[in-house]
């Protein structure tokens, strides 16, 4: 598919963590929703979880930028523990950047003024310069020239490159992805994952929950299945489809594919 | 092929002649059916038997720069009880040689509002023009500055009390509103269960009762010879209570936001604060432009009731008129006057809300 995708071992620096959760249990109410997630996600290293839904894995990433709190265990991202310092909570939002299923993008800004409110806001970079980012990032997502239109105004699969464009103007470190495609109609599905394709080739440290099994075959390095809070098993995407190890993965996979 | 295939098609989609124009819309409107047709033939008949003598008394048999004694004789109206007693109307028991400088001051707050419309003009120059306008205003009503002499509180009347009363009462309660709707929805105990008291019990009771408290309770917990002008005590009364109303129904636009606007404006990075001022107010706000509307425009009205604590707003003015032995009897003429009025500013804070709901619209 993509020659430049490399996914060689040594394109990753594997003794450098960027994500580290250690033994995290999360409860939503009495429900136990994360039962002991070990997970450590190195720097440049992209990972594509999938499970069925209320396995827990949207509940797992929104804790790694808090917008969920986990009640035990650890979770550090470059090198910052979270915990309720709001500061550390800020910090580690402005470095990771966050998609979700719905784009979430904000209905009373244009396109570039959804792009430019992080960047002018929280780092402070004059407003002219943010504009000039954010035109730059929407070239990259190919929708340059809707600019001054409101999300309104745009298609869903056009809303989702406008979302990723906005998570990348804080120039994160890590990239979450919530289903990014799943609210898409299937025609607009292709272009909202080439734009992913594209950052994965420039390096970023991605978590894509989603179940295009083509894209995690593609640029996954790690498949993780998630199911009853805990992660089932995790591997490279060609040991993950072609040889599952656990029952309830093999009857997940024989469900989707 | 295809474009005869649309020609034909738009030539075909004409609407019928009985369905456009005049005769249709008369048609589709008012003589669709029997009922309706009922209808519009009895109201055309009552507007027949009322306009005509309306207008007869109010333009044709009316006199218009009379004194009192001469409108006695007449059938139709007295319109001279207003401009010989206009300047009391208007401006109340401030001293008649003066009262250039409520004049003034009005004229400086319609010159401001008016400039305010437009939103492009919304910068901080505005915001400095408005400072200089208040303190302007303020010093003209009261004087004691600059060779102006001073005029108690207690002389200003009429209209620049009402407007002084609405526009600065509206203006705080507004944002008074905002931050009790946002108390209300905090996570912090304390403050919620404050904001919560303070909403239910200013609701609980009526603007009247609140007058009166500001007026007759209030000052027995001042102490000796501190006194505050029942301006003042009144301003507070209708801001405190317009806050309230404006709080609920600022709750009611927060909650109406979708929790995935808080996360996407956390996931960048943004504090509380600027989440609320840059993300969820600006469209809340907007969602709820129309009932805010409605509550300024009933505070509007409501300051009329300052007259039962003595003061002498528009309202009162004009009954002051009326008890004049020579124009007792023509409070028709009078309260016509005094609506217009009313229903000026009503009706332009309203179109002016149309217009902005209008502008703020993002959907194509």
């Amino acid at each position: 598919m993509n020659e430049e995708l490399s996914k060689s071992i040594e394109d990753r620096s594997l003794d450098e963590a960027m994500i580290e959760i250690i033994n995290m249990h999360k409860w939503f109410g009495d429900f136990h929703v994360l039962q002991g997630i070990d997970l450590t996600v190195h720097k440049k290293e992209r990972i594509v979880i999938c499970g069925p839904s209320g396995s827990g894995k949207s509940t797992l990433i929104r804790c790694i930028n808090r917008l969920e709190e986990h009640q035990r265990g650890r979770i550090i991202v470059d090198g910052i523990e979270l915990t309720d310092n709001i500061k550390n909570i800020e910090k580690i939002r402005t470095e990771v950047g966050m998609v979700f299923q719905h784009f979430n993008l904000f209905p009373h800004l244009t396109i570039v003024e959804n792009l430019s409110l992080g960047p002018i806001w929280v780092r402070n970079i004059p407003k002219k310069e943010a504009e000039e980012s954010a035109m730059y990032f929407l070239e990259k997502v190919h929708i340059a020239e809707q600019a001054r239109k409101f999300p309104g105004q745009l298609s869903g699969g056009q809303q989702q490159r406008v979302a990723i464009a906005r998570s990348l103007c804080m120039s994160p470190k890590v990239m979450l992805f919530d289903e990014p495609t799943s609210a898409l109609d299937p025609e607009m599905i292709k272009e909202v994952l080439d734009v992913m394709i594209e950052l994965a080739k420039e390096g970023m440290t991605m978590i894509v929950i989603s179940h295009e099994m083509g894209f995690a075959k593609s640029v996954a390095h790690r498949v993780l299945f998630m199911d009853f809070g805990q992660i089932v098993e995790g591997n490279t995407p060609e040991e993950f489809f072609e040889n599952p190890q656990h029952e309830r993965t093999k009857l997940f996979l024989s469900q989707i594919l | 092929m295809e474009e005869s295939i649309l020609g034909t098609q738009t030539e075909e989609s004409k609407p019928p002649i009985t369905s456009v124009g005049v005769i249709g819309w008369v048609k589709s409107n008012l003589f669709n059916g029997l009922f309706n047709s009922i209808l519009t033939i009895v109201i055309l008949y009552l507007l027949w038997k009322m306009i005509p003598p309306l207008f007869q008394w109010a333009f044709i048999d009316s006199v218009w720069y009379t004194n009192g004694k001469a409108c006695r004789g007449i059938d139709g109206a007295c319109w001279s009880i207003i401009p010989t007693n206009l300047r009391f109307i208007i401006f109340g028991f401030f001293p008649y040689e003066l009262q250039w400088r409520p004049f003034a001051a009005m004229i400086i707050l319609f010159g401001l509002l008016f400039y305010s419309r437009d939103r492009k003009h919304w910068t901080k120059y505005l915001g400095y023009g408005w400072i200089a306008g208040l303190f302007a205003m303020g010093l003209l009503m009261k004087g004691g500055l600059f060779g102006l002499s001073p005029v108690e509180t207690t002389q200003w009347g009429g209209l620049p009390l009402t407007l002084l009363l609405s526009v600065f009462g509206l203006t705080a309660a507004y944002p008074l509103g905002i931050v009790l709707a946002l108390g209300r929805q905090s996570k912090m105990r304390g403050l919620k269960l404050l904001c919560i008291l303070y909403i239910e019990l200013i609701r609980g009771v009526p603007l009247i009762s609140l007058l009166f408290m500001s007026s007759f309770i209030f000052p027995l917990f001042l102490p000796e010879g501190v006194i505050i002008p029942s301006i003042i005590r009144a301003q507070v009364a209708i801001i405190l209570f317009t806050a309230a109303y404006i709080a609920e129904v600022v709750r009611g636009g927060l909650q109406g936001m979708s929790r995935g606007q808080y996360e996407a404006a956390e996931s960048i990075g943004l504090n509380y604060y600027l989440t609320m001022r840059l993300v969820i107010l600006p469209q809340a706000l907007k969602i709820v432009i129309p009932p805010t509307v409605s509550i300024l425009i009933s505070a509007f009205k409501d300051t009329s009731l300052v007259m039962i604590i003595a003061l002498f707003d528009l309202l009162k003015t004009t009954q002051t008129v009326l008890s004049n032995p020579e124009w007792m009897g023509f409070s028709r003429e009078a309260y016509i006057f005094i609506a217009i009025l009313y229903f000026a500013g009503c009706f332009s804070m309203s179109n002016y809300s149309r217009k902005l709901e209008k502008e703020l619209s993002t959907e194509n």
